[in-house]
């Protein structure tokens, strides 16, 4: 047995392994499940806003969360902030927080998560490899973008608190299944919303002392806390987001009734 | 009974993977099948390995291409009939067999900036409370493995990225020296963003899946690093603010963290020089092993000129060094302060 020490870094070749992975498990099943996942979500929402029809229940004032605030001139009643645009089809109804709550999501560090591994394929999984034969990340445009995340977060802060003046606003007329679902849409969309890692940034995450700041500790605690959840709540959002319009959809198309408690 | 594997063996020229049938016990890791190969088929199978308890760091390796820790992966999560395969960590030169060189993160470590106490703060007087050391003591965890550099892709399929990328690893010193309570340093954030590639990480969480020691990586250390940096660079408030009192030229003479990287964007990359030459920052420049005039090392630590380990000090330095070699200025308080 001969034994040669070869000069480490000498050689700076990686291992000559032929395989571009060897995992043996499933690692396709999960960017596979977000694809569907995203993709079916985008094609409803996208059909749902160029719908302009079906977005508003008069009777119980169900406004869906595609559509608020309703600020065009197809509105009618649906309108509570006044309609400065005119009626037009490639303008959505909620023309003014959509970009920005499309922002809010394209840009949250979990979605990126998702869309990197299951659209770009940068990777598809760990220990798998890119697709693509140059990377430079997030470093230079249109990527260095996703920093602007925080902006839109407090964007997403004020369209939470527009789509829980809409639960309240429907919840003068009694009580309803619609007004329950609304209610947890709009729990949903806050705890998503404070569970952001900018929020947790901001609420205390930026400090270096946490003793001399005990208030926000508690806060950043509490964002902490909900951030371990940020995925779940991401998903979560999407199916009450996607719930609640179809309810509501159904309900102004007269495809069924809701189911009243009260009133 | 026996189980097949297949364990690549080879070096930098080249190699391929060989197959084994081993006897497998219960309870034992794919770290101790490792031990029966080299005990009974292939004596000269080079393993890097220490504890066998998880907190070396050593026996880093990919198993059926997931990067593990050899001692940390039970055979029992595999099934009978299961062929395993084993290599060595792929981002990094293979040194042999299943040894690799992984100096590359010993370098980057080297050009993070150290713990800086604050003025005045002599060694021993050092006061801060456990809710806020908390954070940081999560990354003191690592026990650097580098199976989080390894699986991140920035490097490992992209090799060219690597002068400009420092990885998960030191991302999580960043991170630690940041939220420091005592650490007085305050451009860590544009270090991290300039010199040790930041922007690069698009955040897959790789690095987190296979951390051993189950540090947070993405979530509690590059993540809150990012929203850092984008209070100082990307914040249009602060920004402006800057511009209309100028504190951005300021601030940039003062504590300009150097970029001692070559390729990172915006940077010319290598250590600035003072004015006598000397670099400024305490960096020192990565050493080999010493080599003999063949090109490669001795074959024995006997015939070598000195016993034992390099010392990680350089071995042309010997203790105590004259004060005058000491580059070590203990920060004083401002008198003006």
């Amino acid at each position: 047995m001969t034994t040669t020490a070869s000069r480490p870094g000498g050689g700076k070749a990686r291992a000559a392994i032929t395989a571009r992975t060897l995992r043996t498990d499933r690692w396709w099943l999960a960017p596979l499940v977000t694809f569907i996942g995203l993709s079916a979500w985008v094609t409803y929402a996208t059909v749902r806003v160029f719908m302009h029809k079906w977005f508003f229940v008069e009777e119980y004032l169900y406004l869906t969360p595609f559509y608020s605030p309703c600020i065009t001139d197809v509105c009618g009643p649906a309108a509570e902030f006044g309609t400065p645009l005119p009626a037009f089809f490639l303008i959505p109804e909620a023309a003014f927080t959509l970009p920005f709550l499309l922002l809010f999501r394209l840009t949250c560090y979990y979605y990126r998560k998702a869309y990197y591994r299951a659209f770009w394929l940068s990777p598809p999984a760990c220990a798998v490899p890119d697709g693509h034969k140059t990377y430079t990340g997030e470093t230079r445009f249109p990527l260095i973008f996703q920093n602007a995340h925080r902006y839109a977060f407090y964007a997403a802060v004020i369209i939470s608190v527009i789509n829980t003046w809409d639960a309240v606003h429907a919840q003068t007329t009694g009580l309803g299944l619609g007004n329950l679902i609304l209610w947890i849409n709009v729990i949903m969309l806050w705890a998503y919303t404070l569970s952001c890692h900018s929020c947790r940034h901001i609420a205390g995450g930026r400090m270096k002392h946490f003793s001399k700041h005990p208030v926000r500790y508690r806060f950043w605690t509490f964002v902490s806390k909900l951030n371990t959840r940020h995925m779940q709540l991401a998903w979560i959002t999407l199916g009450t987001l996607a719930l609640t319009d179809f309810y509501i959809m159904g309900l102004d198309a007269n495809w069924f009734d809701d189911l009243r408690f009260i009133n | 009974m026996k189980r097949h594997f297949r364990v690549w063996r080879g070096d930098a020229s080249g190699g391929d993977l060989r197959d084994f049938d081993v006897e497998v016990n219960e309870g034992e890791v794919v770290l101790d099948i490792i031990h029966r190969l080299q005990a009974t088929q292939t004596p000269d199978l080079a393993c890097r390995w220490n504890c066998k308890a998880g907190k070396c760091g050593s026996c880093s390796m990919e198993i059926n291409g997931k990067p593990r820790l050899g001692c940390m992966t039970r055979m029992s999560t595999f099934t009978e009939d299961e062929t395993i395969t084993i290599t060595p960590i792929r981002t990094f030169p293979v040194i042999r067999d299943l040894v690799t060189d992984v100096s590359f993160n010993y370098e980057k470590a080297r050009e993070t900036p150290a713990f800086a106490p604050p003025p005045g703060l002599a060694p021993g007087e050092y006061r801060m409370q456990q809710v806020d050391v908390e954070r940081s003591q999560e990354f003191r965890k690592c026990i650097e493995c580098f199976l989080c550099q390894n699986t991140c892709h920035v490097i490992r399929d992209h090799d060219e990225n690597k002068p400009a990328f420092s990885g998960p690893r030191n991302f999580i010193r960043a991170a630690e020296l940041d939220m420091h309570p005592l650490d007085d340093r305050t451009d860590r954030k544009e270090f991290a963003q300039a010199s040790q590639g930041l922007g690069y990480c698009n955040i897959t969480k790789c690095c987190t899946e296979v951390c051993p020691e189950h540090i947070k990586i993405t979530d509690n250390a590059i993540i809150p690093m990012k929203e850092r940096v984008v209070d100082r660079r990307y914040d249009p408030l602060v920004w402006l603010g800057r511009k209309i009192f100028r504190r951005d030229q300021l601030e940039s003479a003062e504590n300009m963290a150097p970029s001692t990287t070559v390729g990172v964007a915006g940077t010319s990359g290598g250590t600035t020089l003072g004015a006598s030459g000397v670099p400024h920052s305490s960096v020192r420049l990565p050493e080999s092993a010493p080599i003999g005039p063949d090109g490669r090392m001795d074959v024995a630590e006997l015939l070598a000129p000195q016993q034992g380990g390099l010392s990680p000090f350089g071995e042309d330095i010997s203790f105590p060094l004259p004060p005058e070699y000491i580059t070590y200025t203990h920060p004083e308080r401002d008198k003006n302060q």
